[in-house]
């Protein structure tokens, strides 16, 4: 077991250094760098010197293997410099909005679990009667909503019936709980109704699988409440594959919410992302994203440990 | 979103889907359609999404690209069946027109992305050792991306437009469907047909293009139909960030982007329409793919 946990540790190196170097040179393909962009702004005629100096002074003059190792002895010492747009520290950038979209994930998944597990055991309890066909009309068309469309209808019902529009600033959950989940819910169900369809999915089918076993025959046979049946017996090991799309959802929900926060107007490590590629701020991209791969690399590591947990046949040597 | 980690059964090539002409096609189809009512509903609407992209001049009823500042965030009336957007160009019009924006990127990409994915995967699984490791690693890398990130990386590095859309939204597929389909390849390569084909000295770019990938084909479609609806979301997503193609092409996702959010409330239209056309198209390439995974191999679970 524990030979396993290390091999696995160790094996997210080569990812994530791969991960590393093609973010690294995509970023430097790309025409036009953060001093370019800079003084583009400005419109007036900037000297040559002025350019290279600002070059120089963030590094951009160096060979690109020197930069790389520059940056790679940052991070893991877990120093990961200074943003190239606006100079403060990348790891305070990222802290004052990791609360934010941390907030976000959690809730999300949340709801995405709260609707998912009933509606997916129902579904499979019903299995191609008219409950079953509406969960799956529910849940197909979950997927097929864009969450950042239903966040505009949910902005606009708020409006028309209300007269209520979310709050345009971000009150921290322990500053003000209400304020702040008076913001939150909306994205969050949101996003959460349109994740909690790929989960009612995988709990159904992995439900009806689970009930042809032999074990729930037995424990139907030995004169158990159904109940107890679907409960205890078939819906706990029904729940590993559920375990892995949700865990996996989770590590795409942080970061990865761009076009929700844009909806919402929030301020967080996607709308971050998109500024930094836009900006060319290579410093901050490459954090970024590194940040982003380790924790779908960490989480996916962590739902297969959970595996160990919830399933005893299952072993790692 | 597809599970394609780790719980993905190998395809075994239990029936024959080779697809030939004739009138054994047409009773496939009438088969699929009487077994299957939700897919065969999904596949009317995308026909019928097709007719309207591909005949888009002659039923829209006005230019999609005239702007006419006499008639700005029309309400939807008669004469504008879906309203005007803030440059006074006709809704409905621009959504038919939309359809081949979103129909040719979703397309172009999902088939570019899967059959990439599918050649690698194969090869992944023919040749084994090293070269099998090596590019799981690579697929690796790549999977490790949040797909929208993906996607914007590549839009950043070769810029917007639609040929650069296409690509960003295909490279996201590739490690998935490579993923998918090695597993099933590596049940084939078991078979004795390879072994067969080895022995009367058939080369090794042979064997995989005769022997090896049409015998992956149903994973390969299934893969393909599922990412259809993805490729279209994403194309919506990148548009509505204004980072997928640019005005004045129409595009729902751009359409949402332009009014949207600013005339929510004045102009509530300008939000529906565009969303509703995408949430249909997805809709109906989900369902016809759902039906078609079924009807083509039910052991892969794909969510």
């Amino acid at each position: 077991m524990w030979r396993y946990i290390l091999a696995r540790l160790l094996l997210m190196i080569p990812t994530l250094v791969g991960v590393a170097v093609l973010t690294f040179l995509l970023l430097r393909v790309v025409p036009g760098d953060v001093v370019m962009l800079k003084y583009a702004g400005e419109g007036a005629f900037v000297p040559h010197e002025t350019i290279e100096a600002e070059r120089a002074r963030l590094g951009l003059d160096q060979p690109l293997w020197r930069q790389f190792v520059d940056w790679m002895w940052g991070v893991v010492r877990f120093d990961f410099g200074l943003s190239m747009w606006t100079g403060r520290p990348i790891a305070h950038e990222i802290a004052i909005r990791l609360e934010l979209s941390l907030q976000l994930a959690i809730m999300a998944t949340l709801v995405a679990v709260l609707l998912a597990l009933p509606l997916g055991t129902l579904a499979a309890l019903h299995q191609d009667t008219w409950v079953d066909y509406a969960i799956r009309v529910l849940s197909i068309g979950g997927l097929a909503t864009p969450s950042f469309w239903l966040g505009i209808l949910l902005i606009l019902a708020l409006l028309s019936l209300f007269r209520w529009s979310p709050p345009v600033t971000f009150t921290p959950f322990l500053q003000d709980p209400l304020a702040n989940l008076s913001l939150m819910i909306w994205p969050a169900l949101a996003v959460g109704y349109r994740y909690s369809a790929v989960a009612t999915r995988m709990t159904r089918s992995s439900l009806l699988e689970v009930l042809r076993e032999d074990y729930v025959r037995t424990a139907r046979a030995k004169g158990l409440a159904e109940r107890a049946v679907v409960l205890g017996h078939a819906l706990r090991n029904a729940l590993l594959p559920v375990v892995t799309v949700i865990g996996l959802e989770f590590a795409f929900l942080i970061g990865g919410l761009v076009v929700t926060e844009q909806v919402f107007n929030l301020n967080g490590l996607g709308k971050l992302m998109v500024e930094a590629i836009t900006r060319r701020d290579y410093t901050m991209t490459q954090a970024l994203v590194l940040l982003s791969a380790t924790v779908y690399v960490v989480v996916n590591f962590l739902v297969d440990l959970l595996y160990v947990v919830l399933d005893p046949r299952v072993s790692y040597h | 979103m597809l599970e394609t980690r780790d719980r993905v059964e190998p395809w075994r090539p239990a029936r024959a889907v080779a697809v030939r002409g004739g009138p054994w096609l047409l009773a496939a189809v009438g088969q699929f359609a009487r077994r299957r009512p939700l897919g065969a509903l999904g596949g009317v609407i995308i026909v019928g999404l097709g007719l309207a992209a591909l005949l888009a001049p002659l039923i829209a009823p006005y230019d999609p690209l005239e702007t006419n500042f006499l008639a700005m965030l029309r309400p939807p009336s008669r004469e504008f069946l879906f309203g005007t957007d803030a440059f006074g160009r006709d809704v409905l019009s621009r959504l038919i027109y939309g359809a081949r924006t979103a129909l040719l990127i979703g397309f172009t990409s999902s088939i570019l992305g899967a059959s990439l994915g599918a050649l690698l995967g194969t090869v992944s699984a023919y040749f084994g050792g090293k070269v099998d490791l090596l590019l799981q690693r690579v697929m690796d890398i790549f999977l490790s991306f949040p797909l929208i990130v993906l996607a914007l990386g590549v839009v950043a590095v070769l810029g917007t437009g639609v040929l650069n859309v296409i690509l960003a939204i295909a490279v996201p597929i590739v490690p998935q469907v490579a993923r998918v389909v090695r597993a099933s390849a590596l049940s084939v390569r078991a078979m004795p047909y390879v072994e067969a084909a080895r022995a009367v000295g058939a080369g090794h770019w042979r064997i995989i293009a005769r022997h090896m990938l049409p015998n992956v084909m149903a994973p390969y479609l299934i893969m393909l139909t599922a990412f259809l609806g993805q490729a279209i979301l994403l194309e919506a997503s990148l548009s509505f960030l204004g980072l997928g193609v640019a005005e004045p092409t129409p595009a729902w996702g751009l359409m949402l982007r332009g009014a949207g959010v600013q005339f929510a409330e004045r102009a509530p239209w300008l939000a529906i329409a565009p969303g509703l056309a995408i949430s249909i198209t997805v809709f109906a390439f989900n369902l016809f793919g759902d039906a078609l995974r079924d009807a083509l191999d039910p052991r892969l679970r794909v969510v």
